[in-house]
């Protein structure tokens, strides 16, 4: 459904992207990993339309498509959970929800609105204690649902999640991953970004790896630990198997005490 | 026992809660009583809405009426409302684009500037009244696109870009005028008359106020119904009906006491069905979210499909325009188009009054109805100072306090806002 050629992204000097490749299929739950600085976000902004690749051709639905800015990518059909999140701190959660797609923009249909946010929030199990507070008084999980309920609100056919449980409870989790795999379920691309390797093993059906802006391995789920972790750092021999490697030494000197 | 009649006196727990009140740690206002805790709570969190504004008005109020008994005699109010109107109006742009954090220093130049080119226009060139103010409008609004323009593209601070504005424009308007200095509307003339001496009948006044009772009512009961159909919270029938009623006793008994002497004049009258027209553009249009939310955080509003230097076009383009309109509406209050048009306090207090009025400097914040309120304390002070024959010395003085006093409010509104999360 996604396809992603040569994409590039240069920020003056620095090339943040350089001939990223890869593709998400319908039904399909593809996980974006890397180490921080590998060009994760940036890849994500390119996808929203908030950034321009330097390069490449990125293909939607088949058909190549130029992503000048975040409305062209909401209306093909590409909702995105930023990172920062993007939400306006002085509009209350139904505002925040519907922005930019108020109903009836001549005169808002507020009961409307508040009404769809509310089933919004509940498929996501959400705990908000009124959508007519402004998002300044919410937690940051609390904001995190908001930003997801907003990205379901199109019906889009590919959802991308930056960090989508960073900030989120045990519950809350759970709920954004059952979320990512009813999406799927429903023939939807879902595209994650995260650090948990466990969420991303819990629901990913291929893993990408990013290692300094670059294409670094497609991975299984069932991919060991240590494969994953040197497609990562780039390297068998880095910090974590050095750690690892200490830790197993000293037990080792342990257990050859009397 | 007999079946409760509208689910008043149902058990609630038998209830299905209802959508928006599901969540049992969240204390909700209920009732009269309820809805002024929740008044208090608001205030203290920093949230104060027009409550600085309706106290300083207050004080002032008492405090000239006890210096001088003729400060709320009705005829001194209708000058008042006279008065208020012109910088009213332009005042109403300011609140445009304060609300994207962005200021407009030139709107004093801009209405100085439209009333030279309405006088020039109309005395000396014979136009038709309305084309020669259509032009003046049009001439605004692209003066605001100037500024959008400068300041989408080419990356200028609208303080700067509109700073140089006050000098061009304040130039233009000299230059027009050069070879007479002023030019005089004819007395009797419409414009001039409806800038000096129309009154809104009073049969029309109380009907017109009965009127907007009825529809705040009505719009309310709606709502309410629809909101109660969907499943959601309801206030109590009565406090609608008490609402509708205090705007009406309210308004009703203000127009009584103009009606004792002048009325109240058409001119005020055109600008509260402006300020509430852009009341209704900023609460219920998807243009009024938008702006709010550019206000608020700009690349959070281009994130999510909103076009952002649109916006910004716009609330520019509004500012000059209303100023535009502001400086013709002055001019046919002093029945002339001179080159003191628009100088001097004219863009200070249009700015101050929308900030006294409770819009933040800070974006993202503010109302329509700031402008009205904002712009009555100005011209209230003014009125009492000349009242008692005090010079403009001691006027710019104490006007330039309240102004202080009210950045201060809002600064601070704002980080109490800040520490209680509700920014």
């Amino acid at each position: 459904m996604l396809s992603l050629r040569g994409i590039s992204k240069h920020f003056g000097a620095v090339s943040a992207l350089s001939d990223i490749e890869f593709d998400v299929h319908a039904g399909e739950v593809v996980a974006l990993v890397g180490d921080n600085g590998a060009g994760k976000s940036t890849l994500v902004k390119v996808l929203a339309g908030v950034h321009q690749p330097s390069a490449g051709e990125i293909f939607f639905d088949g058909k190549p498509v130029k992503l000048a800015d975040p409305s062209t990518a909401l209306n093909l059909g590409i909702a995105t959970v930023f990172q920062d999140l993007a939400l306006c701190e002085n509009l209350d959660v139904v505002a925040n929800i519907f922005l930019g797609r108020e109903q009836n923009p001549w005169h808002l249909d507020e009961v409307g609105m508040e009404v769809r946010a509310w089933t919004l929030l509940n498929e996501l199990s959400a705990r908000i204690p009124s959508v007519r507070e402004p998002i300044a008084s919410l937690s940051g999980g609390q904001r995190q649902t908001v930003a997801i309920a907003r990205s379901l609100l199109l019906e889009p056919k590919l959802i991308m999640l930056d960090e989508p449980t960073a900030a989120l409870g045990v519950a809350q989790t759970a709920e954004v991953l059952d979320l990512i795999e009813r999406v799927r379920a429903r023939g939807l691309g879902v595209l994650m970004i995260s650090h948990n390797m466990e969420d991303v093993r819990a629901v990913a059906d291929r893993i990408v790896v990013l290692r300094l802006g670059r294409n670094n391995g497609i991975l299984t789920p069932d991919a060991s630990n240590e494969e994953l972790v040197s497609a990562i750092t780039g390297a068998s021999e880095n910090s974590v198997t050095r750690r690892a490697g200490r830790r197993a030494q000293r037990e080792h000197v342990n257990e050859a005490r009397p | 026992m007999s079946k409760p009649k509208d689910g008043v006196s149902d058990i609630p727990l038998l209830d299905p809660p209802l959508l928006d009140r599901a969540d049992v740690r969240v204390k909700h206002a209920t009732g009269i009583g309820g809805a002024f805790e929740a008044f208090i709570t608001r205030v203290k969190s920093g949230d104060l809405g027009f409550l600085p504004v309706i106290i300083g008005l207050l004080i002032i109020c008492t405090v000239f009426q006890i210096l001088n008994p003729v400060f709320l005699s009705s005829s001194n109010l209708a000058n008042l409302l006279f008065d208020s109107s012109t910088i009213g109006v332009i005042s109403l742009g300011i609140v445009c684009v304060l609300m994207v954090a962005q200021i407009d220093l030139s709107v004093g130049s801009v209405s100085g500037f439209a009333s030279a080119l309405v006088g020039t226009l109309w005395v000396n060139l014979g136009w038709p009244v309305p084309l020669a103010i259509i032009a003046a409008l049009i001439i605004g609004a692209l003066i605001g696109a100037a500024y959008a323009f400068l300041f989408n593209w080419l990356g200028m601070p609208s303080f700067v870009s509109t700073l140089s504005g006050l000098l061009a424009f304040l130039g233009l308007q000299l230059y027009i005028l050069r070879s007479t200095g002023s030019i005089n509307l004819p007395f009797g003339s419409p414009l001039v008359s409806f800038g000096q001496l129309l009154t809104v009948p009073s049969w029309l006044a109380y009907a017109l106020v009965a009127l907007a009772a009825v529809g705040v009512f009505v719009t309310n009961y709606r709502t309410e119904q629809r909101r109660k159909a969907s499943g959601l919270s309801t206030q109590p029938m009565v406090s609608v009906a008490i609402k509708a009623l205090a705007i009406f006793i309210g308004l009703e008994f203000i127009v009584f006491y103009l009606n004792q002497t002048r009325g109240v004049p058409w001119i005020f009258g055109l600008f509260v069905v402006l300020v509430v027209a852009m009341n209704y553009a900023l609460k219920q249009t998807q243009w009024g979210r938008s702006l709010t939310a550019v206000g608020g955080n700009p690349e959070a509003a281009r994130r999510s499909g909103i076009n952002v230097r649109r916006i910004y076009m716009s609330a520019f383009m509004i500012c000059s325009t209303l100023a535009a309109l502001g400086g013709i509406l002055a001019a046919a209050r002093l029945a002339s188009a001179s080159q003191q048009a628009g100088t001097g306090d004219v863009n200070l207090n249009a700015i101050a009054a929308a900030v006294i009025g409770g819009t933040s400097l800070f974006g993202g914040r503010g109302s329509a109805y700031s402008a009205l309120l904002g712009i009555i304390v100005i011209q209230a002070i003014s009125s009492g100072l000349t009242l008692l024959d005090l010079s403009s010395s001691l006027r710019y003085m104490i006007t330039g306090a309240v102004l202080a006093i009210a950045v201060i409010v809002d600064s601070l509104s704002r980080r109490s806002r800040m520490s209680s999360g509700r920014a």
